[in-house]
């Protein structure tokens, strides 16, 4: 009978809990398409700020859907070249390295923790310290480094549930570690590293902050790597500022075209992963 | 060293920490025989064969002294690169871990890595290995589907083919059909019996009535220690050890 009730009643918290979860999610997405809906159309998405966009007249946010893809995109492409490797390195040569390994999953908890407006700040540093101006290039470095952590973190994450015996079996069959962490290893993990890539992506295409100084801003769309890039959240931030009505309502639209870019992503990664997914052991 | 012997280890002490999991091993294993290492549970049978391909490299602060002979070579200090020296021996682990891949794959994964990539030669040996341990006919109209959808009597016949296809000279079995079905255990029992005549098999097992069924030489071990070794003949009727004695009329059990 008690068992009854406590079953009962931890059932009834965890739906009070998931509910409460999903009407937050849900108001927010409600109150930005609401908003948004009504100022997005066709000009917003094919057209760059004109003049007069931020007082109410005529123009888009091209400029910093394409910068925000450019940037994120860039960001994601560096921070998986980097961050998977290592995080495979991490859980195939380092296995027997507890000690060491523990520390590098302290460190990178730390340095996940710290504000991207730090990130920014760095970034700024380190681009007085190259000689370079604010461009496309410095955004995405700033970004990589910013989600670097965020990355690998994950990836370790995934990649330490992957059986020790599945290891054991790659390496008996006489195959080198690093065959093992890309032919075995890397595939047994494959959706879940996929989720690790899109959280990142998530993170590199949200933050305002971390392409304040580097990235910059500007209405023109960046042509070389050398030249400043808007991005959403920037323009978001600013036409949030304006004291016009109409400008506000357009931030919502850009709100609701950066929601729509991360779903159409995860939507398309979700399936590529599936692929290997039916494989896994 | 005996004419015949394949793999012999001398003085083979390892360390987990401060416990000291294997003591002083000394023990010759014939060449072309199924060798049984017997044991209860806990007694060090599974790290004394990770030992032999060095899977004990994997270990969190592990120390071991001593050497694993296997044609002369000291696999423990050896020179030579220790993945070549682990596609000398294929291994069955107690449950089957097949790749994350598909069941043709599984098979052709050692060939590919050793750079075989001909199309028709690789399926001619895949059909080939596949056919050696019984499987083909249950898989030939799925060889492109997951390896992870067989069962696991034919997830362990298929990691057996995979490591046959690299070419050991040594079999490896680590208590291979303790997740088996009687009629699986079997299939794989009489696969040894046959593959003997090429190969060097190793095997882990607990249970005695296996032993006694296929083992042509025993290694019994107690506590990290091998207390007794012989022909299968002379140690399952002639025991020489009280230990030995009390283990086979059931006393650990
Ligand atoms: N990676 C490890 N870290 C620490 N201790 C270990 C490790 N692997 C094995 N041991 C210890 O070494 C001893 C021998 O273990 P082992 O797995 O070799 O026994 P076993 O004879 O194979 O037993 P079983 O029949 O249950 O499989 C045990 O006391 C075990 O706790
Ligand atoms: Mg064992």
């Amino acid at each position: 009978m008690l068992k009854k009730i406590e079953e009962i009643f931890f059932r009834s918290l965890m739906l009070i809990s998931n509910l409460l979860i999903v009407s937050v999610l849900v108001i927010i997405l409600y109150s930005i398409f609401r908003k948004g809906l009504g100022a997005l159309n066709w000009e917003m998405l094919t057209q760059r700020p004109h003049g007069g966009y931020y007082y109410g007249k005529e123009g888009g946010v091209l400029n910093a859907i394409v910068g925000s893809l450019y940037l994120s995109f860039g960001a994601t492409l560096l921070a998986t070249v980097i961050g998977v490797p290592v995080a495979l390195f991490m859980n195939v040569y380092l296995v027997k390295r507890r000690k060491i390994l523990n520390f590098i999953r302290f460190l990178l908890d730390l340095i996940w923790g710290v504000p991207s407006i730090v990130y920014g700040a760095f970034g700024f540093g380190l681009m007085v310290f190259l000689g370079i101006k604010t461009s496309l290039l410095a955004g995405i470095i700033t970004v990589t480094l910013f989600i670097l952590p965020i990355m690998i973190r994950a990836c370790d994450e995934i990649l330490k549930t992957s059986p020790l015996g599945l290891l054991e079996a790659a390496l008996s069959l006489g195959s080198t570690k690093t065959e093992t962490s890309f032919r075995v290893v890397l595939i047994q993990s494959f959706s879940g590293i996929v989720t690790a890539i899109l959280l990142s992506f998530g993170r590199a295409i949200g933050d305002a902050a971390s392409v304040l100084f580097t990235a910059g801003y500007t209405d023109s769309i960046p042509t070389s790597l050398n030249e400043p890039a808007a991005t959403l959240p920037l323009s978001i931030f600013f036409q949030l500022s304006s004291p016009v009505p109409e400008v506000q309502n357009r931030a919502y639209a850009s709100a609701v075209i950066l929601i729509i870019i991360i779903l159409v992503i995860s939507l398309l990664s979700r399936a590529l992963s599936k692929k290997y997914h039916k494989n896994r052991i | 060293m005996n004419e015949n012997t394949k793999i012999k280890v001398e003085h083979l002490d390892l360390y987990i920490g401060k416990q000291h999991i294997l003591k002083d091993i000394n023990i010759e294993i014939p060449e072309n025989k199924l060798t049984i290492i017997l044991g209860p549970s806990g007694c060090g049978k599974t790290t004394l064969l990770k030992c032999m391909n060095r899977l004990t490299d994997l270990y969190h602060d592990v120390k071991i002294n001593g050497s694993i002979f296997i044609d002369n070579e000291d696999v423990l200090h050896t020179k030579t690169d220790v993945t070549e020296i682990r596609k000398k021996m294929g291994l069955l682990s107690q449950r089957p871990f097949p790749l994350p891949m598909n069941i043709y794959n599984n098979v052709a994964y050692g060939l590919k890595i050793s750079g075989r990539r001909n199309k028709k030669a690789l399926d001619a040996r895949v059909e080939n290995y596949l056919k050696q341990v019984n499987l083909w006919d249950e898989v030939f109209d799925r060889l492109h589907e997951p390896a992870s959808k067989l069962s696991i009597g034919q997830q362990q016949r298929l990691c057996l083919a995979r490591g046959l296809a690299v070419d050991p000279e040594i079999i490896l079995a680590d208590e291979p059909t303790s997740a088996l079905d009687p009629i699986s255990s079997e299939t794989i029992e009489r696969k040894f019996e046959e593959l003997k005549q090429q190969y060097t098999i190793v095997m882990v097992t607990h249970i005695l009535r296996q032993a006694r069924r296929i083992a042509d030489y025993v290694i019994f071990m107690y506590m990290g220690e091998v207390i007794e070794q012989g022909p299968a003949k002379e140690f399952f009727e002639n025991p020489k050890m009280e230990r030995t004695k009390a283990y086979l009329q059931g006393a650990f059990n």
